[in-house]
């Protein structure tokens, strides 16, 4: 259990770092990759399983595919590499460096917080335990149909949340088909 | 050495992705570098959801924002990756320093 978080820990942070150093965009969709991959494992690792897959499959598999393709429509010759100016960098790493030691001085005040072992295990399980089928995916499907047998009558549903969310994808499929559809171009030469 | 990993060793990570994804964002002057530091972003914010979600008493809806955050990034991206296949129509290239037409 520690040796994969550690692992996947290490994976996802170095691969933001290259993501954040390496001048070429192909490279960066690579480190990207692997860094997004890392973090789905650190989901299963922290019992998500479910999102860690919806991560694999919406993230790695369509979002980064789809940044892959934008790369190789606009990436030709000259602009595979635009380099930042070196004083740029240096402040941006210094401002980066500086907002990571801030939050690091701030992490021991999560002790006070209220913790627990596993309270989706304790909630959650009991009236689901068929863990042949994942720990949280029947819950999370009940939530988004607005009912959740887990934390009792008060709880929160997510119905019309899921509702928003699909007409909203609907708005955007149409919207980013408008925008990117193929249009003659004006010479104005 | 290896100790089990506990919510600070999570909210660690999501504090170094965000990071490296805001540095991203400032510094790449390719516009899809740009989205990609958007990207590094939201997953900060998905590691620090499903790690209140495990380790506190949060339950279940950190779990449910994050599946939420997965799907908005995904309709940003697709809409983000429309308009900068516009703009290298318009522009010729990709560097987001050339998109200062609408300077008055």
């Amino acid at each position: 259990m520690s040796l994969f978080f550690t692992i996947f820990a290490l994976a996802a942070c170095l691969g933001a770092v290259a993501v954040v150093i390496s001048q070429s965009v192909v490279r960066m969709a690579f480190w990207l990759i692997v860094s997004l991959g890392s973090v789905a494992g650190l989901f299963f690792l922290a019992d998500a399983d479910f999102i860690g897959a919806a991560q694999l499959l919406i993230y790695v598999g369509g979002t980064l595919v789809l940044l892959v393709f934008g790369i190789m429509l606009t990436a030709s010759g000259p602009y595979m590499k635009i380099p930042a100016s070196p004083g740029e960098t240096v402040v941006a790493g210094l401002i980066g460096v500086m907002f990571l030691s801030m939050v690091f001085s701030t992490l021991p005040a999560s002790k006070e917080w209220k913790q627990s072992p596993n309270y989706i295990a304790e909630t959650v399980t009991p009236e689901f335990a068929d863990s042949s089928e994942g720990n949280t995916l029947r819950p999370l499907g009940f939530a988004l149909l607005g009912v959740r047998p887990d934390v009792g009558q008060d709880g929160a549903g997510y119905l019309l949340p899921f509702e928003i969310a699909s007409v909203h994808l609907l708005v955007v499929l149409i919207g980013a088909a408008y925008l990117a559809r193929a249009k003659r171009r004006q010479d104005n030469a | 050495m290896l100790h089990d990993p506990d919510l600070n060793s999570y909210l660690f990570i999501g504090a170094v992705l965000f990071v490296c994804g805001v540095i991203c964002m400032a510094t790449k002057r390719n516009a899809i570098g740009v989205l990609m530091g958007v990207e590094l972003v939201l997953n900060g914010a998905n590691v620090n959801f499903v790690a209140f979600s495990r380790y506190t008493t949060l339950g279940l809806d950190g779990q449910i924002f994050s599946l939420f955050v997965i799907v908005l990034a995904a309709a940003e991206a697709a809409v983000a990756l429309a308009i900068v296949l516009n703009f290298y129509n318009n522009h010729l290239t990709v560097d987001v320093d050339r998109g200062n037409k609408l300077k008055g």
